[in-house]
């Protein structure tokens, strides 16, 4: 199913424009993410599309080319996961799976077979009897998965899935959750604020802002080709290198940084893994922090520019703190973004 | 097995303090089935008394199983909805009317009598009906059902439950009925428990609104005493022991189990 938004925008009844007008197209089978800081509108988009939250007049949703502007959330036929899971107390792991297909009203054995078959495909077959209580989180995370496919949704939607899970946790099941959204083979929008996660999962990422989306497009498009500021902080972390600029030249508080083209009142920004601790470096800076990491150290260096560099280093042994340090970066690597075209 | 002089003074005083209370009670109910009291137990055992009891204050029995049930039917249908209307719509205005729904605890009961009286006693059909009684047993004690079905509900993310089920494509009436009373039910039978407790037990209002005709158990209870013989007032408080000590066992467990859920 392919989702179209139109003009779609709310204005809680305080007066905050929690979403401005936004436009959005999810194509059929697409995993989009809807990434952002909170409060940039992000769930309050995702109500909106479950039907939970009235967009304000003006607003148009379709579902291919039915019109679901008007349609109460039970008659959506959404499938959602709740960032809390909102598995139902009263009803063991099956009865909450068929709860939909209940609501349905299809035949018995038509329905137990669609049970057995979701309990297989998110691996519960040994938990269907169980009670929602006797489950860990990464397993009520597959019943809420389990729950809002099972119904054969038009849409699925998930609001923060995994921000509920342990962080040791979150990075299995994160994998796991990629995988089995693509096994489902639906058209699916996750909401996360976290960018690994956005990475890990979507095809596709709109990045949210105070109520719009800023930039959309595959992960490597936003990490390569930040279209802002904020994009380029938000995914990938990117640093401000602040300085002044004539021609190709970045002059910096720890020396003169070579650039790809001519810049004047543009901004630099540039990512950690193009950071290089060297001894031909240009720049010079001084260690503030070491960060042991397993496969490389996290270097903090202060002095280049007004904040922190953060570099990574691949190595055996990193400089002790205190240290001065040459750093050189590949100019093609840095990000020049147009100044002001966002704040943050 | 007593290991300190500590212990030893705890133990004499919760025994002391059990003893204190149950001696009057186990003295009253063997009063019950005493031949002749002022002779003492030596006179005999019987259950002649128990029996007159039930000669003449079985329809105080039945009156008062019956107000019980009906104070249980009513303040269920006006309890879960208005605790779950609580529950929906937390603020201040849901706090203030919590308060005033609890308003007739504080109240004395023979002010609340009166009041009734003043507004209804003229009303000569209600007033000497017993849904008269029935009426301030429920305002007595509505604030128990509402209460416990509230911090069930309270104590669970009702909203969200709720829209996960409308997703699935439940009807609110299915949401309802489906979610919201399965996932209330312990706060629901502590509730139940509690109603009919009280009812049962309940005299100051019912004294100031009952008619000669209509005696509930406790109000029979104040009759005997005042105008029976000891030994059946005693016995009459043996039967009522019999009747209200199994409740009192009940709503303990029910009250505690919807504690564990609500925590």
């Amino acid at each position: 199913m392919t989702l179209h938004l139109t003009n779609t925008a709310k204005t809680f009844s305080d007066g905050t424009r929690a979403l401005l007008p936004i436009e959005l197209t999810v194509k059929t089978g697409e995993i989009m993410s809807l990434l952002g800081p909170s409060g940039c509108g992000k769930t309050t988009l995702l109500r909106i599309i479950a039907g939970l939250e009235t967009p304000d007049t003006g607003s148009q949703i379709f579902f291919d080319d039915d019109d679901v502007t008007l349609q109460q959330v039970e008659d959506r036929k959404v499938g959602m996961v709740f960032q809390s899971y909102a598995l139902f107390p009263n009803m063991s792991v099956r009865g909450n799976i068929g709860y939909g297909l209940k609501m349905q009203k299809l035949a018995p054995d038509k329905a137990n077979a669609r049970i057995n078959e979701v309990l297989e495909m998110c691996q519960l077959e040994k938990l269907a009897l169980r009670s929602i209580k006797a489950l860990s989180g990464g397993q009520r995370q597959r019943v809420a998965l389990a729950r809002a496919i099972a119904p054969r949704p038009r849409i699925l939607l998930l609001d923060e899935p995994l921000s509920a899970l342990d962080a040791s946790l979150r990075e299995v099941l994160r994998d796991e959750l990629a995988v089995l959204l693509r096994k489902f083979n639906i058209t699916a929008i996750f909401v996360t604020h976290d960018q690994a996660e956005a990475m890990a999962i979507a095809d596709r990422v709109a990045v949210m802002d105070h109520g719009t989306i800023v930039q959309s497009g595959t992960p490597e498009e936003l990490y390569r080709n930040p279209q802002s500021m904020f994009v380029a902080k938000f995914v990938g972390s990117a640093m401000l290198l602040d300085g002044s600029c004539k021609g190709k030249k970045l002059t910096l508080a720890g020396g003169v940084q070579d650039l790809p083209k001519n810049t004047t009142d543009e901004l630099v920004f540039v990512r950690a893994e193009d950071v290089h601790i060297s001894k031909k470096g240009s720049l010079t800076g001084t260690v503030q922090t070491t960060t042991f990491l397993g496969t490389h150290y996290r270097i903090g260096i202060s002095g280049i520019a007004s904040g922190v560099l953060t570099s990574i280093l691949a190595g055996q042994t990193a400089p002790n703190i205190g240290d001065t340090v040459k750093v050189s970066i590949n100019p093609e690597a840095l990000l020049i973004l147009p100044n002001g075209a966002h704040k943050e | 097995m007593i290991k300190s002089k500590a212990k030893l003074l705890q133990l004499t005083v919760t025994l002391t303090a059990c003893a204190f209370l149950f001696i009057p009670t186990v003295m009253s109910v063997m009063a019950g089935v005493t031949a002749n009291y002022f002779k003492g137990i030596s006179s005999g055992v019987t259950l002649k008394w128990v029996f007159q009891v039930w000669e003449l204050y079985a329809d105080s029995i039945f009156l008062s199983l019956w107000l019980a049930l009906a104070c249980l039917v009513v303040t269920f249908i006006i309890g879960l909805p208005a605790a779950y209307g609580l529950a929906r719509h937390p603020g201040w205005f849901s706090r203030v009317l919590e308060e005033f729904i609890s308003l007739p605890l504080a109240v004395p009961g023979l002010a609340l009598a009166l009041a009734l009286l003043q507004l209804y006693g003229t009303m000569k059909g209600f007033r000497t009906s017993w849904t008269f009684i029935l009426v301030g047993h429920v305002l007595y004690t509505l604030p128990f059902m509402v209460r416990s079905i509230l911090a069930v509900l309270a104590a669970m993310d009702l909203k969200t439950l709720e829209e996960a089920a409308a997703s699935l494509g439940a009807s609110p009436p299915r949401r309802f009925l489906n979610i919201v009373v399965p996932n209330a039910m312990p706060g629901i039978l502590a509730g139940a428990l509690t109603v009919v407790t009280l009812s049962i037990g309940e005299f100051n209002l019912t004294w100031m609104l009952h008619t000669p005709y209509l005696k509930t158990l406790p109000v029979g209870l104040a009759d005997s005493y005042a105008s029976m013989r000891l030994e059946i007032a005693s016995a009459y408080t043996l039967i009522f022991f019999i009747m209200i000590v199994p409740l009192l066992m009940a709503m303990q467990w029910a009250s505690s189990r919807a504690q564990r859920i609500a925590n």
